[in-house]
């Protein structure tokens, strides 16, 4: 196993190396260049060579990319444009907000959906199947925004049940010693508060679910469905176990393989659509963050983000592989 | 921008088809196209989608007036847009056009933008995963590696960082599009040729003295096609539902003017209050568009699974 | 029992789905505020981006900064007189180069100190004495605006020599300012934020360091990000950036404790989620009401609107070959269906505008009328120039809302359709407010036609006129010596009536010219909780919140 983690993080190196490459050819191909994004309103191209040299953008591009490599291996990614505040601060600030968001999201797309697509499957071919089925696609289809603003016009507008935007009401003053806002309620003692913010978690949270909930409905079926043709099933039924038996022991178990690689990666797919939906709910995490930045030539923060991002969807990616294979023992064979 | 896990749904079933028999896929072809006429779901996805390319290429025809034409301006007051009439079924937009004849043109953009960025993305998506599948060995290696890179980076946010790059325009979006989907289709034709040339129909037939090209371009291609068919029609649908994504994130074609189905969307969120009908129909046409090509995609994956077959 | 315990936790995750579908039932409004204390929750479009106030020249850097500080010399809210404010009287020496300014007495700072005559020049000094980064233009953009440059030029951009001659406290309670040559706008800029008078102390303690590290640059000082102290009616409490600035009340205001207890800033940037903020009750203000919410915003509250201190325009580049041509010009002018556009996508208050300057700027030349809306003439003027490529490029910004354009995208697609009418080819082009768009436009002069407006920073016409044509700029490129000659002469005239004068003429002749066609003064909207009273809107966006209250 040790073996295994240890082959998995080398693998991170080239993709980390090739990364930071792209990343900053990425910042040099951008029209108008880094220096101009640090200039408002009044720019004048005066202001924009002196910039460019405060910032070195002068010297040789090896040069610089040496330099960048240096100051990202200690975790200094420079201060964020948009701010004018560290880019690790922004981190700290932001990804709290992001994973609490995508952990609710899963959360309710894993719920939701491993019982639809298992229900979808046993009743495979009846019109129950092709309603569950067609339901949970529409939810890849739905443009998510779109979907968020439908949810907040209907649920926060017109209803008033939940809040349009933010994290937690304004007027509350709470602490938030991790920036997780549920986390922190319970570490204050303050239930009041981490009741609040997850009454603000709600809304974003199931627009950002409805892409997951379709994929693992999907997956779950068809795993599902494959293990229920499985050889040792049918030697199951055939020894006349018990349906509930034969479910909980064989088949959910071996359907839940594919399921968790699923999960692993949707973590890219929820980022991306965390994008959208922090947008639309004024949620201050990394996604809206990170939009705004590249859209605003935000490139200390679009650089160091990134990287963490992959670094994470990586590290997930390895976790997830870990529990696979103490799900099925076949694979650490292999 | 739910891709990658088609991948991984490919993971778990593929290589273990059709072994033995040289040509394999021409029974399981036409037993599939038979249980696609019977799905439910397969006849309203495949009505969907001819409705749309429909609308799309017959759209002078149907469409009463020209997008851009915004002679009823004058009827238009702030929050209060004419809606549907006789000479206007939908309504007239805030900037005075006639919002049935800007749907109906949109759906030409919507096509476009899916099947360019599709037909790139997974011509270069196939070709790098033929060079991979094909000569395995540090071919392999170097490009999966940089095929890891792109898939490490969430794809709307990669598609975002090239709109930026190359600027406003709809050609942008479609390479953006086109190149998120690249590492997707790259992955899937090399896991199904690495599954493929492990088969036992392509060990008895190195064992006879085929040439590898031979091999590859014979049999193990043809027979790894499949599963690329299936995510086409499903890039297909995302395709429209991401240029809409990107749309609303400031990133869409250089003439607003032009009809778009995401952007009509994302300016119609302006006056979501006042006139939330605006919003609902390219919201709908996404929708209905999409959906057509996901049940097609999703029956079409079904029926060419063997192990459903009962 | 391994699997067994694994299928019990998803029963488990399912009890959790239904408690999160049970919240969404019953959460209603849970708010923890205690109900004794008066909140104005004010919907900002963005986050400050420092409460430095000589460090920012943004609106809503400004709006914070402008509740927390105050400045010598303030406006009469809801107008461009200047009143007395930390000064509260001041002689002009005869030459115009020695302003001596009397100080309000026994008045401390938020961290206790006291404000004296002392703390005016530390700042003023602080200001002059701007070294390396901090002499950017962006970075202390009004500085440079008002006073010029600084006691040492580090950078070939900041501006040669400044008027700024040296600050003295001549008594405990009396501070003189010397220039080295008069300006005629000297008190309208003193009240600008960016002049907010800061404590001394909190200056030292919190540090005002600008930091260039790598690729950016960083407000690395702590002073107007964590130790923040004027003299305002409403004192800096804490900042969770992306979630809520919040301010209390000073209790030792020195025109008295204002009625609010506390004021937050909650960032949301897309305007109609403030709007459905503000329906939901969530925020009791915002800025920028689309017209289309008018009316929603009406149900749950009130609108407001700014006086028009702005300008929006199709500015035209004299570089293209095209565009040089008069009978062009004069084409567009008439084809613009200037009328139509306002009525159907502005709130009801916006203006035609003939001229670059506001109706309110004495200066405004009110005999100046036309250029109606008139396709056919525009035709007819098309024919006669002569040209036969029509094909031109418009330029306008992408993801931005401005007080004179608050819908960018519309007016370009209403304009357009308007050209490609009377025979233009219309090529758009559109790139992000910043930094490209201003970058093309203003400093590399790419635009032919183009979207762009002003709103004025305070009332001189210079503000106006000046800053587009008294040089030649990259965004028009007119050098027209007539035009030119004339906005110079009045910058260094003293007398008033001659001035006005001059600027109504010189009005005239850029209506002679069209250099561009001005085609708005909007009045910009704010919205306000029903119960939200005393909101003095004002023309330069400057809004005090001592003198809003909240009833019932």
């Amino acid at each position: 196993m040790l073996r295994f983690v240890f082959r998995r993080l080398l693998q991170l190196i080239p993709i980390l190396l090739g990364l930071s490459i792209l990343l900053f050819a990425w910042v040099r191909a951008l029209p108008g260049g880094p220096a101009q994004a640090l200039l408002g309103e009044r720019a004048t191209p005066e202001a924009v060579e002196q910039i460019e040299a405060q910032l070195g953008l002068d010297r040789p591009l090896w040069e610089q990319y040496v330099q960048f490599l240096g100051r990202a291996v200690r975790l200094d990614f420079g201060a964020s444009l948009q701010t004018g505040q560290p880019v690790i601060e922004e981190m700290a600030r932001r990804f709290p907000a992001t994973i609490e968001l995508a952990i609710a999201a899963l959360l309710i797309a894993v719920t939701v959906g491993i019982p639809l697509g298992y229900l979808a499957a046993r009743r495979y071919g009846t019109w129950l199947d092709s309603v569950l089925v067609s339901a949970s696609l529409l939810g890849v289809t739905v443009p998510i925004f779109f979907l968020a603003y439908l949810l907040k016009l209907v649920f926060a507008v017109q209803l008033g049940w939940l809040p349009t935007a933010g994290r937690s009401d304004p007027r509350a003053r709470a602490e938030h010693p991790t920036g997780f806002y549920v986390l922190d309620g319970i570490v204050t003692g303050d239930p009041a508060a981490s009741w609040d913010a997850l009454t603000h978690l709600i809304l974003p949270a199931v627009a950002l679910a409805s892409i997951p909930l379709a994929v693992i409905v999907r997956m779950t079926r068809a795993s599902v469905l494959t293990v229920l043709h499985e050889d040792h099933v049918r030697t199951a039924e055939a020894k006349g176990l018990l349906a509930g038996t034969i479910v909980r022991h064989h088949v959910l178990r071996n359907a839940m393989l594919p399921v968790t690689t699923v999960i692993g990666l949707q973590m890219g797919v929820l980022l991306a659509g965390a994008v959208l939906t922090e947008t639309v709910f004024a949620f201050s995490g990394v996604g809206k963050f990170m939009a705004d930045g590249i859209v605003q030539r935000d490139f200390p923060t679009i650089q160091g983000f990134i990287l963490v991002i992959a670094v994470s969807y990586v590290l997930v990616n390895m976790i997830v592989d870990i529990v696979y294979g103490l799900l099925d023992p076949r694979v650490r064979v292999s | 921008m739910s891709t990658p896990e088609q991948v991984a749904a490919t993971r778990p079933t593929g290589g273990d088809e059709a072994i033995g028999s040289p040509r394999p896929t021409r029974g399981l072809r036409s037993d599939a196209l038979r249980r696609l006429r019977r799905n439910p779901m397969a006849v309203v996805g495949f009505t969907l989608i001819l409705i749309f390319v429909g609308v799309a290429v017959f759209a002078p025809w149907i469409a009463p007036y020209s997008p851009k034409d915004n002679s009823w301006l004058s009827e238009v007051r702030p929050g209060a847009y004419p809606g549907p009439s006789a000479e206007h079924w939908l309504g007239i937009d805030p900037l005075g056009r006639d919002v049935f004849s800007r749907l109906v043109y949109g759906a030409r953009q919507s096509l476009l933008i899916g099947v360019v960025s599709l037909a790139v993305g997974a011509t270069v998506g196939v070709g790098i995963g033929l060079l991979a599948g094909a000569f395995g060995g540090w071919v392999d290696t170097v490009v999966m590696r940089l095929v890891d890179i792109m898939l490490s980076v969430p794809g709307l946010l990669f598609a975002i960082a090239i709109a930026a790059m190359l600027g406003q325009s709809l050609t942008s979006v479609m390479i953006a599009i086109a190149v998120v989907n690249i590492p997707i289709f790259a992955r899937l034709l090399r896991g199904e040729m690495l599954g493929q040339r492990a088969a036992d129909y392509v060990l008895a037939a190195r064992s006879l003295g085929i040439s590898r090209a031979g091999i590859v371009f014979r049999h193990v291609l043809p027979n790894s096609f499949t599963p690329v068919i299936v995510q086409g029609t499903l890039t297909l649908a995302l395709a429209i539902v991401e240029a809409a994504g990107l749309a609303f994130l400031g990133l869409s074609g250089s003439d607003p003017s032009a009809p778009e189905w995401g952007r009509m969307l994302t300016d119609a969120q302006v006056a979501l209050t006042s006139a939330p009908q605006l919003a609902l129909y390219p919201g709908l046409a996404i929708v209905l568009a999409a959906l057509g090509f996901t049940l097609l995609g999703e029956s079409l994956r079904e029926a060419l699974d063997p192990k459903l077959r009962r | 029992m391994r699997v067994y315990g694994r299928f019990g936790r998803i029963i488990a995750l399912s009890a959790t789905a239904g408690l999160l579908a049970a919240a969404a039932g019953c959460s209603g409004s849970d708010s923890t505020e205690d109900g004794d204390r008066k909140t104005f929750v004010f919907g900002a479009s963005d986050d400050p981006k420092t409460l430095d106030p000589a460090y920012v020249s943004d609106g809503e850097s400004f709006r914070v900064i402008f509740q927390v500080y105050e400045t010598l010399v303030a406006l009469k809210p809801g107008t461009t007189e200047v009143v007395p404010s930390l000064a509260t009287d001041w002689t002009v020496s005869d030459d115009g180069l020695t302003y001596t300014f009397n100080l309000a007495k026994g008045v401390t700072f938020h961290d206790g100190e006291a404000f004296n005559a002392t703390a005016v020049c530390y700042n003023f000094d602080r200001w002059y004495n701007f070294k390396g980064a901090q002499q950017n233009g962006d970075i202390s953009y009004y500085w440079q605006t008002i006073f010029g440059g600084f006691a040492t030029r580090d950078s070939d951009s900041a501006p040669e020599s400044s008027r700024y001659a040296s600050c003295e406290a001549t008594e405990d309670s009396v501070a003189t300012l010397r220039l080295t040559q008069p300006s005629s706008a000297l008190l309208s800029g003193l009240v600008l934020p960016a002049f907010s008078i800061a404590s001394p102390k909190a200056i030292e303690e919190g540090g005002t360091d600008i930091t260039v590290t790598g690729d950016s640059i960083a407000y690395s000082g702590g002073f107007g990000t964590k130790v923040v102290a004027g003299t305002g009616p409403f004192k800096f409490v804490s900042w969770d950036r992306g979630e809520r600035l919040i301010l209390d009340a000073n209790e030792n205001y020195r025109e008295g404790r204002p009625q609010l207890d506390q004021v937050i800033f909650r960032p949301i940037a897309d305007a109609t989620a403030r709007m459905q903020a503000l329906q939901a009750g969530e925020i009791d203000a915002y800025e920028g009401v689309a017209a289309a919410d008018i009316e929603a915003v009406k149900n749950v509250g009130q609108v407001v609107e700014r006086p028009a201190f702005n300008v929006g325009y199709v500015g035209m580049n004299q570089k293209v070959p095209l565009l040089q041509n008069r009978k062009i010009r004069e084409a567009i002018a008439y084809a613009l269906n200037r009328e139509g556009l306002l009525k159907a996508a502005y709130p009801e208050g916006a203006e035609v505008a003939n001229q670059f300057l506001p109706p309110s700027q004495w200066g405004y030349n009110s005999a100046i009328t036309g250029y109606s809306y008139d396709p056919e003439r525009a035709r007819q003027l098309v024919a006669e120039s002569g040209e036969t490529n029509l094909t031109v490029e418009f330029w306008y910004p992408a993801n931005v809302s401005r007080p004179y354009m608050p819908n960018p995208q519309a007016v370009y697609e209403s304009f357009a359709a308007d050209l490609e009418k009377v025979g233009f080819t219309v090529v758009p082009k559109t790139v992000p407010w910043t930094p490209d768009y201003l970058q093309s436009i203003q400093a590399d002069g790419k635009g032919q036609l183009f979207l762009l407006g002003w709103s004025g920073d305070y009332a001189d016409p210079d503000n106006f006129v000046g800053t587009f044509f008294r040089e030649t700029t990259a965004q028009f490129n007119l050098t027209d010596p007539g035009i030119q000659g004339l906005l110079n002469r009045a910058l260094a005239e003293t007398d008033q009536a001659t001035r006005q004068k001059q600027y109504e003429e010189v009005n005239q002749l850029i209506f002679d010219y069209i250099p561009g066609v001005p085609f708005v003064h909007n009045r910009p909207l704010l919205a306000l909780g029903k119960n939200v009273v005393g909101y003095q809107p004002s023309p330069v966006s400057l809004e005090y919140f001592k003198i809003v209250n909240i009833e019932g």
